[in-house]
């Protein structure tokens, strides 16, 4: 099998990308996926570790438990997150995050 | 064979991350998303992990997906934004200094890792249940009850938020917001959608 190593610092640099990506990006639709894609290499990070050898048997899929969880409350961020973007755009008829600023004044 | 299928995988969801956050149309976009989460799917059988990728493929590749290009088709054109240099030193600031202190730590971790830490044989190998759906429902519905009950709750409320939110309110609605009338107002009467100029003093509120 393949060292853990090598899935760690692929997920690292996933998630560098993402980083990069939400802090670049003003389209909140493109932000949105960044942070998918941020998700996505902490789910990665989290599996390459549950498949090192584990001491208790109770803690043998611990990893995989957090990604389901993680998977799950990722679903319910996607959908308020869009369902945000098209209120912002019925308001402002724009999807870009700098001129989304109704709570400015 | 291991190692090659790990660097495909490796180098199609770094390639798909990349075009993610590059792509100037949102449905390529949503595409290389779509290419990342396969190729982490991929990765996930080779560390037996076959729930969790059927569960990827299923929610994300099936789901999250889906429901970004169905927002990218009901937005239509000004999906795309027009590129736009105001705040861009700023924005280039920001994201360089993330970017470099993220790429020093991942140096650092690939040049700190000690070499075959459990010989060259590799990991022993799992239990013959690991990851499949047996082990990993007895844990949830054991261990992970009240997680999983919770989780259930949250899912709900992510439902009626959406929907609340994205509805909008109707033009009939006696209790309509002065501000969703005066700002559907002030779109309508510009040319270009995705141009709004920026009103200085927020959106401006009318008497109905």
């Amino acid at each position: 099998m393949i060292p853990v190593e090598h899935y760690v610092v692929l997920s690292a640099v996933l998630f560098t990308i993402g980083g990069i990506g939400f802090l670049w990006r003003r389209n909140v639709i493109v932000t949105l996926m960044s942070i998918e894609i941020m998700l996505n290499a902490v789910n990665l990070a989290l599996v390459a570790f549950n498949r090192l050898p584990s001491h208790s048997a109770n803690s043998v899929h611990t990893g995989q438990v957090f990604t389901f969880f993680i998977i799950a409350a990722e679903a319910a961020e996607v959908a308020v997150g869009l369902a945000i973007v098209l209120s912002l755009f019925r308001i402002r008829r724009t999807v870009r995050s700098d001129e989304a600023d109704l709570l400015k004044n | 064979m291991g190692y090659a299928f790990f660097y495909i995988c490796a180098a199609l969801a770094v390639l798909g991350a990349l075009a993610t956050i590059a792509a100037k149309n949102p449905i390529r976009g949503a595409m290389g998303l779509l290419l990342m989460i396969l190729s982490i799917a991929g990765l996930f059988l080779a560390l037996h992990a076959q729930f969790l990728a059927a569960i990827q493929l299923i929610v994300y590749a099936g789901a999250i997906v889906v429901l970004f290009l169905f927002v990218i088709m009901l937005l239509g054109p000004s999906a795309s934004t027009p590129s736009d240099h105001r705040g861009r030193i700023t924005r280039a600031i920001g994201a360089g200094l993330f970017g470099a202190a993220s790429l020093g730590a991942i140096a650092l971790l690939v040049t700190s890792t000690p070499k075959a830490p459990f010989g060259p044989t590799g990991y022993p190998s799992p239990p013959s249940d690991f990851g499949s759906v047996e082990a990993f429902g007895r844990i949830i519905f054991t261990q992970g009850l009240v997680p999983f009950e919770l989780s259930s709750a949250l899912l709900l409320v992510a439902i009626v938020g959406a929907v609340a939110v994205a509805r909008g309110r109707h033009a009939s609605d006696p209790n309509a917001n002065v501000i969703t009338g005066a700002a559907t107002l002030e779109a309508a009467n510009l040319p270009h959608a995705g141009q709004a100029p920026r009103t200085p003093g927020g959106l401006t509120r009318e008497a109905p």
